[in-house]
């Protein structure tokens, strides 16, 4: 009796199992073009302004886009060990280099859509915060939280940021790394570190619950540069084209612009080629393109406003 | 590697110190919440040591009741704090070490306790004298296994410690190694661990078949 209650125990477990892989075979590159939705890796910054967007897409066009966020190093991590994934999202040029390097895109597929800024911000109920970059080192932070950056974009530029400032030093013993941008942040809000280095989209997003005390210059560290590109091995390539080109469009731009992302003035003119072919091009601040191409109003009334939109 | 044995040996004396009195006089005490309080000891066993680790942070943590108030009284933290590990590690083993210990003072003879008694023991004389000696192979199987699960730690302990440079655990560092693409710097951390836990293992089953001779 208890050996036929155990055996139908373990059919019902069978059956609850067995269609799961089916299912993540059809949403994972190989799957019939245009069955289900295409999955798109992105940095996590991103994730509201994203989602609004691959919700808007799909109302548009009717196509999906099912997102899965991280820090930019794991989900390259994740693709590279075979993720079913069919379009990369990277926060940092040198990640999408790297991912060319992997072979995982090809180095005249990325469409740079948007760039931001890096900030430190300091818990909301700080008594005596720090008032900026420069005085990082000065006693008042014992630690100050940045993206790991072997992995984290966030972390990476915070990285060049105290080099340039020189800082590193001083401050080694004081880091405390996080796994995402969005544990950076979240350290802060909880109050768990002094004070710690995100983007200005984050900071945005993070509303009243943090401090934002100074931004960071652009000469300080490599552009902030996000692109997308589909995927060397998935079969669904096009989609995840269709999908960039609705970012660089005008309701993507419209939607990152108000998530405070700075995103190129017309469609056309994206901020400069995204290089994953030429790591011998340094990633030298878009002189000749940017400025011209951006409304630098399109960045202060994000700088300053605390996210009237409301991000969810 | 250092910091990783000095948290599971530090987390074993703290799990010895709680886990050992509690396994004794939960088997000989009655009192309410009683059957609570064994529940509460026993579950990190099964709860995501994520859970764990998020449940430390919240009472701990710099906004917490406990955390809040050690910051404004002294600056101090266990987050991003060795000791913060030895706490999640300590947390999560106690049950390796409470069930057995429960168990091996069950099955020590009433009677010889109530000889004990009888001659005049103090109750802390008969756990000193009597059932601490009798239980002692359930206790020290108990605390190998404890230490085999501090030295292994991951889930809790990387939410309380965080990711500090020179300050991490050897399952930490395997992880940082694998999520930056750089799975030989992780080899020697899995060896480690590996030849480590299996040999307390081995050691473990040879003092569980030495018990039953």
């Amino acid at each position: 009796m208890s050996c036929r209650t155990l055996a139908s125990l373990l059919v019902a477990i069978a059956s609850l199992v067995a269609p799961a892989p089916a299912r993540a075979q059809v949403a994972g590159p190989g799957g019939a073009a245009g069955a289900g939705a295409i999955t798109v890796s992105a940095a996590v910054s991103l994730k509201e302004a994203l989602t609004d967007a691959a919700a808007a897409y799909e109302r548009q066009t009717g196509r999906r886009v099912k997102l899965n966020f991280g820090a930019t190093g794991h989900l390259l991590a994740q693709i590279r060990d075979g993720a079913p994934v069919d379009g990369f999202v990277s926060a940092a040029e040198s990640h999408m280099r790297q991912a060319n390097r992997l072979k995982v895109v090809e180095a005249s597929e990325p469409v740079t859509f948007a760039r931001n800024a890096l900030v430190l911000i300091v818990p909301a109920d700080a008594k005596a915060p720090a008032d900026g970059f420069r005085s990082l080192a000065d006693g008042g932070v014992r630690r100050l939280a940045i993206g790991q950056p072997k992995t984290v974009p966030a972390g990476e530029y915070a990285t060049q940021v105290l080099d340039r400032l020189g800082l590193s030093d001083r401050l080694r013993e004081r880091l405390v790394f996080g796994s995402s941008v969005r544990q950076v942040l979240d350290y802060v809000q909880r109050g768990e570190v002094d004070a710690g280095i995100v983007y200005a989209t984050d900071a945005q997003h993070a509303g009243d619950r943090v401090k934002r005390v100074a931004t960071a210059e652009a000469s300080w560290h490599d552009p902030i540069l996000y692109s997308i590109a589909p995927v060397t091995r998935s079969a669904r390539r096009a989609e995840v084209r269709q999908f960039g080109d609705y970012l660089t469009g005008d309701g993507g731009r419209a939607i990152l612009a108000r998530h405070g992302f700075e995103v190129p003035a017309t469609p056309a003119s994206t901020f400069r080629p995204a290089s994953p072919a030429s790591p011998t091009s340094p990633p030298s601040p878009p002189a000749a393109t940017a400025p011209g191409a951006m409304p630098p109003a399109m960045i202060a009334p994000a700088a300053t406003a605390p996210a009237p939109a409301g991000a969810p | 590697m250092l910091l990783s044995l000095k948290v599971a040996l530090v987390a074993t004396v703290l799990v010895a110190l709680v886990g050992i009195p509690l396994a004794f006089f939960m088997g000989r005490r009655r009192f309410a919440g009683k059957s609570l309080l064994d529940a509460v000891l026993v579950v990190p066993l099964v709860l995501p040591p994520t859970v764990v680790g998020y449940l430390i942070l919240i009472a701990l943590g710099s906004r917490g009741p406990v955390g809040s108030l050690l910051r404004e009284a002294f600056g101090y933290s266990v987050v991003f704090h060795w000791h913060g590990a030895v706490i999640a590690s300590a947390v999560v083993s106690l049950p390796l070490l409470y069930l057995p210990a429960k168990a091996a003072f069950a099955s020590v003879d009433r009677d010889l306790q109530d000889i004990a008694r009888l001659m005049g023991a103090s109750p802390l004389q008969q756990f000193w004298h009597v059932s601490l000696p009798l239980a002692r192979r359930g206790i020290a199987s108990g605390l190998l296994l404890a230490f085999a699960r501090a030295l292994g730690e991951f889930g809790a302990t990387v939410m309380v410690l965080g990711d500090l440079e020179g300050q991490q655990t050897l399952p930490i560092s395997i992880y940082n190694d694998y999520l930056a693409g750089d799975l030989a710097a992780a080899t020697p951390g899995v060896i480690v661990l590996v030849a480590i836990s299996l040999g307390m293992i081995l050691v473990y089953n040879r003092m569980l078949s030495g018990q039953r001779k």
